[in-house]
């Protein structure tokens, strides 16, 4: 049996972890769904037109700021994996990123969460703990 | 509106779901060539860039997150979730037919749920439409009934 303050250490590196992923992810999409069809901003025909799609991206601030929580939450992931095993971490993170995702869409980006969906996200968690067994 | 994907964009949501998990493992047996990189054997990560698995495995995850943002722009985010859901199971499968780990009974139920949960939402609309105020316009002017 871990320590209480081992345990508490653990849960809350997994919450932050989880907590970075989501920002990051809503961020991203909410950059993503300002553009629409990115096939839409090509300018020219062949690899040259994929630029215009690129430079839209690149330059939005909301997928910049996005783009740096991903790269905290990897840094946060490798971190997190020093003090925590393997197998608490990865399905923890993956679930928790996965259901804080549907809230967070719900919420921020307006989306129409239906049963539909929050059936797959249970699904999805309750398969995630089992393949980590 | 109804949204029916084209067949490019399954070939997008394939991408996103196959090229993370198939990343994922090509640096994994990379890394296992390189060794353990640890704070005084730092000078191996820059020797790390120049195995062929782990280059594999950067342009597989580069090619993740290109076709990821593509799926972004136009279906929302609690649709392309469960595509990268998919790749729990690509890696389960692959780690059972290339690295021989073994397949527990519990380990075939998780994928048997994720599939499920895929197709349920696969099923569904891919975006959510917000009316513009326009569009509400034209409904309160009775126009279209």
């Amino acid at each position: 049996m871990l320590a209480p303050t081992t345990l508490l250490r653990s849960w809350s590196c997994i919450l932050f972890v989880a907590a970075l992923a989501i920002a990051g992810e809503c961020l991203i999409a909410a950059a993503m769904r300002s553009f629409g069809d990115l096939d839409r901003l090509r300018t020219k025909s062949g690899i040259r037109g994929y630029a215009g799609p690129i430079r839209a991206v690149l330059s939005s601030p909301i997928f910049l700021i996005g783009a740096l929580c991903m790269a905290l939450n990897f840094f946060a992931m490798l971190f997190t994996l020093s003090i925590v095993e393997l197998s608490l971490a990865a399905p923890a993170t993956a679930s928790l990123t996965y259901i804080g995702n549907a809230i967070a869409a719900k919420l921020f980006l307006r989306e129409n969460v239906d049963h539909r969906r929050w059936l797959a996200v249970g699904f999805v968690c309750a398969g995630v703990f089992l393949l980590s067994k | 509106m109804k949204h029916t994907l084209t067949p490019q964009r399954y070939l997008i949501l394939l991408a996103v779901s196959l090229s993370a998990s198939v990343g994922d493992t090509l640096l994994k047996r990379g890394m296992g060539q390189v060794g353990t990189v640890d704070m005084q054997h730092l000078g191996l990560l820059w020797h790390a860039l120049f195995n062929p698995y782990v280059i594999a495995g950067i342009v597989l995850l580069i090619g993740f997150f290109a076709s990821y943002m593509t799926a972004l722009s136009w279906a929302d985010l609690t649709f392309v979730m469960p595509a990268t859901a998919l790749g729990y199971v690509v890696i389960a499968l692959l780690s059972h037919f290339w690295l021989h780990e073994h397949l527990s009974l519990y380990r075939c139920a998780g994928i048997l749920l994720i599939v499920c949960a895929v197709g349920f939402v696969a099923n569904g609309p891919s975006r959510t439409e917000h009316p513009s105020h326009a569009d509400l316009d034209l409904m309160d002017s009775g126009v279209g009934r």
